[in-house]
């Protein structure tokens, strides 16, 4: 009874501020005038004060799915045991609800046994844990370490600290495409690689890495395959038997779950051993120690279960709406490149550099639209995005990329909205621009003599 | 229990808060003087500085009445986050209608904090400094050729 009133009040109150409103627009748009003004590009739907910008960040993080709320609230109430408490109900509540949601996760990436699932705090958390532990347990023998230009900053950071403990860590460059190659990768690979760890797509570009064929080289040249699929699990099928990884990091909040919760996939078979990061009371097979927080970990294994049960749907509705977004932006504004790849991307992330406008002027300018200029984690520095330097982007492009990210609460009016907006705003800010000024009265900007360099 | 829920959804409901000055959006969404002068008039001055690879290009033009030494018109484009195109707009504002010494006087620091643009932006008014101090440059540079030129036809 507790836990029924409690739970409607939530979703009341939630609901009543407009939380899981599919049209996460509200009054901010209003359609008759969205749509008026994308044939005329001249008079700009009215954003009503006080309305929150449209959502376009699904890269950065995902709303809770109203299903995935309901299925933790239980525990953060009157099922509050520690899922670890062997001598009571409470405990033995908690501890069901922690192992099924274990084999949630194991059977969205196809894991043999959700004992080869281990939760952590996060995807940072995940590779962390998956890069340093294997690279500690295995360090008498093996030295080395394979990663891309183009991982996460966690991954990166993760390889960097391992360098000043004194391994080595070969930084495969990427294609223009964004994908590595693999015979780069094939002559990377040393008798003492102890671990390749590349990600599944990336979270700038949207990229999709050859992960299944990755997996079969790493299994052929005997070295263990780490792949950060943060922003891949439930979104794009992954079997972690088939692609052969050997471990695999998931986060929740990019998955409609909650914040504050992750995975980490590690293969039983052939065992995979690592040094764990958080020592303790040895929970999680030793692997992570720390009371499982069980609302989350209920949370993330909730929105796997519905990620799987949706998935085609997701996908088919991301297809559709990043078709409509591309079209629009492609069409009604010149000058535009698409940074990484249509073939080989996922289709939730597009990532365009408008030539001639500055990135973070046109963010400030859409600041109806929630966008972000590369990946947060960044987004307070003043560099180019290192993603968009490792494809090759000059620089000059690099400083005017936008990402949109497409999810599964987005709608068609967003788009269109966005499109609008997008179409608008760049219009104002080229005729603002020298650079373009410069470029319609045919002058080359490589020719000129800039005072900085 | 609504009412006491009330006040707390209020609390925790995201805020839409930005990190710029109000005077910067201002300048950014209501830009003042965009524009161009021909640069080859000889009452122009046109000062391009930054490189588009820095993320930062202003291109700063003034058009000076040579009889009486001050700025009579000045305009700007520029290429850059909010805190550059606003310090455009504002310098372009603080010369209009200065001598052209008194304008070469204008420091990034007037820019700065009357924007309260924060130390990340501070290149910013440095780059807005730089163009009026290209701009003034150039006119001179221009009068100094045009007085050349005068002298030549007299002396001929």
């Amino acid at each position: 009874m507790t836990s029924m009133f409690s739970r409607s009040l939530l979703r009341n109150i939630l609901a009543r501020e407009g939380f899981y409103q599919k049209a996460q627009v509200r009054p901010l748009v209003e359609l008759a005038s969205a749509t008026e003004g994308l044939g005329t590009g001249v008079s700009a739907p009215a954003a009503a004060p006080n309305s929150r910008p449209i959502y376009l960040d699904f890269q950065a993080t995902t709303p809770v799915d109203p299903r995935v709320l309901d299925a933790m609230l239980p525990y953060y109430l009157h099922e509050f045991g520690n899922a670890h408490s062997r001598t009571h109900a409470y405990g033995w509540s908690a501890e069901k609800a922690t192992e099924m949601a274990r084999e949630h996760v194991a059977r969205l990436i196809h894991a043999s046994s959700p004992k080869e699932i281990v939760f952590t705090s996060g995807a940072t958390e995940s590779n962390n844990a998956a890069i340093k532990g294997v690279a500690m347990f295995y360090r008498s023998t093996k030295k080395h370490i394979v990663t891309t230009t183009t991982e996460h900053k966690c991954v990166l950071d993760s390889c960097r600290h391992l360098e000043r403990e004194g391994f080595e860590v070969t930084y495969l460059p990427v294609q223009p495409d964004g994908r590595i190659s693999l015979e780069k990768l094939d002559s990377a690979i040393r008798n003492d690689t102890a671990l390749v760890s590349v990600m599944a797509v990336n979270n700038e570009i949207g990229t999709r890495q050859p992960i299944a064929e990755i997996g079969q080289l790493c299994r052929e040249r005997k070295v263990f395959f780490h792949c950060d699929a943060a922003q891949a699990v439930g979104k794009i099928p992954i079997n972690v038997e088939e692609m052969k990884i050997d471990l695999l990091s998931i986060s929740g909040h990019k998955i409609y779950g909650p914040k504050g919760v992750g995975a980490l996939y590690v293969r039983r078979r052939p065992r995979v051993r690592l040094e764990p990061i958080i020592n303790g009371g040895g929970q999680e097979r030793g692997l992570r120690s720390g009371t499982l927080p069980t609302p989350l970990v209920v949370g993330l294994g909730a929105a796997c279960q519905v990620a799987e049960q949706e998935m085609e749907r997701d996908h088919a509705h991301v297809v559709r709406l990043s078709k409509r977004l591309f079209d629009g932006i492609v069409e009604r504004i010149p000058h535009v490149k698409l940074n990484g790849s249509r073939e080989y991307g996922y289709p939730g992330c597009l990532n365009f550099s408008f030539a001639y406008v500055e990135g973070e002027s046109l963010l400030m300018a859409l600041k109806t639209i929630a966008v972000s200029s590369g990946s947060a984690c960044t987004s307070a520095s003043l560099e180019p995005s290192y993603v968009l330097r490792a494809l090759g982007v000059d620089e000059e492009l690099a400083h005017t990329s936008i990402r949109f990210g497409i999810g599964r609460f987005t709608t068609e009016t967003e788009i269109d909205y966005a499109v609008h907006m997008a179409e608008k705003h760049v219009q104002r800010l080229r005729d603002m621009s020298p650079l373009w000024e410069m470029v319609q009265e045919g002058i080359d900007l490589k020719s000129i003599q800039w005072t900085q360099s | 229990m609504f009412s006491r829920a009330g006040p707390l959804v209020r609390f925790i409901r995201p805020r839409f808060t930005r990190s710029y000055d109000q005077k910067v959006i201002e300048h950014f969404e209501k830009p003042k003087n965009v524009g161009t002068l021909d640069r080859s008039a000889p009452d122009v001055g046109v000062g391009l500085v930054g490189a588009p690879a820095c993320g930062d290009v202003m291109k700063l033009a003034i058009r000076v009445d040579p009889s009486t030494g001050k700025i009579v018109e000045s305009v700007f484009k520029t290429f850059g986050c909010g805190s550059a195109i606003a310090s455009s707009s504002f310098a372009t504002e603080l010369i209009k209608g200065k001598q052209l010494d008194e304008a070469a006087r204008v420091t990034n620091r007037q820019i700065a904090s009357e924007l309260k643009l924060p130390p990340v932006k501070l290149h910013c008014s440095m780059l807005a400094e730089d163009a009026i101090k290209a701009a003034i440059a150039d006119y001179q540079r221009k009068q100094g050729q045009e007085l050349a030129k005068s002298a030549a036809a007299a002396s001929n």
